[in-house]
């Protein structure tokens, strides 16, 4: 596939694959460094497991690495069990998750799919990536300061977090990063998809991980400054000695703090959840976006309700902003607030439900093809159907007030989350590699990865259902071991600890298979392995500087699979073929 | 396809160049900042059990005088894109100029404010209502400070490119009025509700 790559090879290294401004460098930067910090968050989460499923027993092998002031003889200590909860929640969210959907896959995808030469703004976006960077160093560093990490939860509730040791400092901060690169990625992202579409490519022929991640930026553009302003007030709390989330007269070990008072707990939980709650739709839409694609690339068929899908992203988006406060049910907001949010959260469940539905009715009939990233879009449909039935009796307050503070939210969300949008992440790798490479990733290693973490993914958080609805808490350091209502479903522990731990083993092909197929893997024999109706199968593979040799025209909608009387099963979106239809 | 479109000349569709639609996705985002924090300070103040009349401590004379500054500032600039439009660089270089001394003499008079305050011994975590007056008023002076740096920008190495295109860079001159006048708009705001109300 020998194509004129213009003047990119004419860069200097550092500009070519460091400070690059090209979208599919910066896609490539933002994908491996949210790869190495999923694996890192994931490694916090496999050492926590340790202590849940064998409290206070010396961690085998590794223990003896860490300092005294971590964990003793290998025995961890319940302030770093603490640090490992709060970084193990941040590092996912904000430094693995969301970087790889909207800085990798957003960036590598969103201008190949609306035909456009690059992102709008090729230096922003550079800047977000760097910004990135930075924020994720100065959480890594935080780990090493006196006092380690924060350790106040990924949702750094006041006044325990005003009140934490310096690394609640560094969380600040690293947040301050995160919230603008994301804040550039996303305006990028708006600006492109509504300025740089290809001609032709009117709003309702845009692929739906176009709408999805149009969405999600716009989520992320209004919701990250609450945030933002959030982490200024609890900044100047802990510099300034102000109180804005202090209240008065606070008694800490005995002693009274010495604050001027007057603040608001509340306060924090407010503005961090009107941040939040958008956030879980930023972690689940374009999730959505990828399986969407790939769903309807490989059942052959169009996108069963293409437009109820779009207006219902569109409504989720809304409606997102609104829903923020079902999360604290249990501070005593009041019955009339609580009322407000569970009707709205009861109505947001609807768009989820219809989007949902459309993917399984686009199945039915379809000639599947199983291959391995639709093997992984096929388990994120029910996974996520279970993450979304289980959230619903956490959105009605009197149910949620047995559950909120048990494993059973752990659970829900992490079904969201993890065999949810992480399987949509892997299915999305495998579907894009050959057009990011020019090679496949390999079946058999796939076939090794895909299985293993299907049944692996369900042993790590089915059973915190059974223990969650027995009453176990999610905040206990020995894992319920203490606690007498934990008894009868202690055992799960250990079982799913080693779930967590043969989970982590099952992505060793993944790593395998990913790096030897860059270098080694299947050479594609076209641009357009998969027969795709997209613009991103259009361009060279891999693309050069510039993305596509002409510029594309658009005549039809996204998802022309087994038109009738049409030539081939599939008609591409530049395709301007008449047909004729009967 | 090597070259980015609308980067000058408006998309028809969507009317707008990209920088244009940019820098008021920026500005939602700051509306939502802003607006964080006015929402916090109306929770704080509904909540709290003392809350001091804003002319009683603070300076209002000083707050007028910086409003209208700021005020200012916006007009000129204003005048200085309308000159880059009648292609007049000397009037547009008067102006920036302007807008850039109002705006530092907008920092001056804030610097005094603030020593004041200092001298007196009040520093934000006097109460609540400090806390959140050196909050807002610190954070905009940052907006200030960022619109200085701009427009110096602008002024300086940036206006070799009204020479090498024109169109562009009175677009720039374009958006960076849009950000100034945000910067005014959020003192509008917050002038009464820290200093009269």
């Amino acid at each position: 596939m020998d194509h004129a790559h213009h003047d990119s090879h004419l860069l200097p290294f550092w500009r070519k694959y460091i400070f690059s401004t090209d979208h599919k460098m910066i896609g490539f930067q933002y994908g491996f460094t949210a790869l190495f910090f999923l694996l890192f968050g994931f490694g916090l989460m496999m050492l926590m497991r340790w202590q849940l499923a064998y409290p206070e027993q010396p961690v085998p092998f590794i223990g003896k690495f860490f300092s005294d002031d971590t964990m003793p003889g290998g025995v961890m200590l319940p302030e770093f069990y603490n640090q490992l909860g709060a970084m193990h929640g941040t590092i996912m969210v904000f430094l693995g998750i969301v970087p790889i959907l909207v800085g990798a896959f957003g960036n590598f995808v969103i201008p190949l799919q609306v035909g456009a030469p690059d992102m709008a703004f090729p230096r922003l976006n550079m800047a977000s990536y760097w910004l990135y960077f930075l924020g994720g160093v100065v959480m890594l560093i935080s780990f090493f300061l006196p006092g380690g990490a924060a350790s106040s939860g990924w949702t750094s509730y006041a006044p325990l977090s005003v009140i934490a040791t310096s690394g609640q400092t560094f969380w600040i901060i690293g947040m301050a990063f995160l919230i603008q690169s994301s804040l550039l990625g996303a305006l990028n992202i708006i600006v492109t998809i509504f300025q740089l579409r290809a001609k032709g490519l009117t709003f309702f022929r845009l692929p739906f991980f176009i709408w999805a991640q149009l969405v999600t930026a716009f989520l992320l553009v209004l919701a990250f400054p609450p945030l933002l302003a959030a982490a200024i007030l609890q900044l100047m709390d802990r510099i300034a000695h102000t109180s804005f989330f202090m209240p008065s007269g606070l008694i800490v070990s005995g002693q009274p703090l010495e604050v001027s008072g007057g603040g608001s707990v509340l306060l924090w939980q407010h503005l961090f959840w009107f941040l939040a709650h958008p956030e879980v739709y930023v972690l689940i839409l374009p999730a959505m976006g990828i399986i969407a694609e790939i769903i309807a690339n490989n059942t052959r068929k169009p996108l069963w309700g293409y437009k109820s899908m779009v207006y219902s992203v569109v409504f989720l988006g809304f409606l997102s902003f609104i829903v923020w406060a079902h999360h604290m049910y249990l501070t005593g907001m009041g019955t009339v607030i609580s009322a407000f949010f569970q009707a709205t959260t009861m109505i947001i469940s609807i768009p989820s439900v219809v989007i949902l539905t459309a993917l399984f009715i686009s199945l039915w009939g379809g000639s599947i093809r199983f291959n391995v990233a639709m093997l992984f879009a096929l388990a994120f449909l029910p996974m996520f159907g279970i993450g979304g039935l289980t959230g619903l009796p956490l959105g009605l307050a009197t149910p949620d007030i047995h559950l909120h503070d048990t494993y059973y939210v752990i659970g829900h969300f992490h079904y969201i989350v993890a065999p949810g949008t992480i399987f949509a992440i892997f299915a999305g790798i495998y579907y894009w590699f050959p057009k990011a490479t020019g090679r496949k990733m390999n079946e058999f290693f796939g076939h090794l990865h895909f299985w293993p973490s299907l049944i692996f993914m369900n042993g790590v958080f089915m059973p915190m259902f059974l223990q969650g609805l027995a009453g176990v808490s999610r905040r206990l350091y020995d894992g319920g071991a203490q606690y007498v209502y934990a008894q009868e479903v202690l055992h799960w522990n250990e079982f799913m600890s080693w779930s967590a731990w043969l989970l982590g083993l099952a992505q060793i092909p993944f790593i395998i298979n990913f790096i030897i197929s860059l270098f080694y893997g299947k050479k594609v024999e076209s641009d357009n392995p998969w027969q795709a109706t997209t613009l991103e199968w259009q361009t060279p593979t891999p693309p050069g500087h510039g993305n596509f040799l002409t510029e594309p025209v658009v005549y039809r909608g996204p998802y022309e699979y087994s038109v009738p009387n049409a030539p081939k099963d599939f008609v591409t979106q530049n395709d301007p073929i008449e047909l004729e239809i009967k | 396809m090597d070259t980015i479109p609308f980067t000058v000349q408006p998309r028809e569709d969507t009317g707008l160049f990209n920088a244009k639609l940019g820098i008021w996705i920026f500005l939602a985002s700051e509306v939502m900042l802003f607006g964080g924090l006015f929402s916090s300070y109306v929770l704080l103040r509904i909540g709290s059990i003392t809350w001091p009349l804003g002319s009683d401590v603070l300076n209002v004379p000083l707050g007028a005088l910086n409003t209208i500054i700021l005020i200012s500032s916006s007009v000129t600039m204003v005048l200085s894109w309308a000159a880059l439009k009648e292609k007049n660089l000397n009037k547009f270089r008067f102006n920036l100029w302007a807008t850039i001394l109002l705006a530092l003499a907008f920092m001056v008079v804030k610097s005094f404010e603030y020593g004041a305050k200092f001298s007196h011994g009040i520093f934000p975590k006097e109460s609540t209502y400090f806390a959140i007056y050196f909050t807002l008023t610190g954070l905009h002076a940052f907006h200030v400070l960022g619109g200085v740096v701009v427009n110096s920008y602008l002024l300086g190495p940036g206006t070799k490119m009204w020479k090498t295109d024109p169109e562009r860079f009175v677009n720039r001159i374009e958006v960076a009025g849009l950000y100034w006048h945000f910067v005014d708009l959020v003192w509008i705001f917050l002038f009464p509700i820290l200093y009269l109300l």
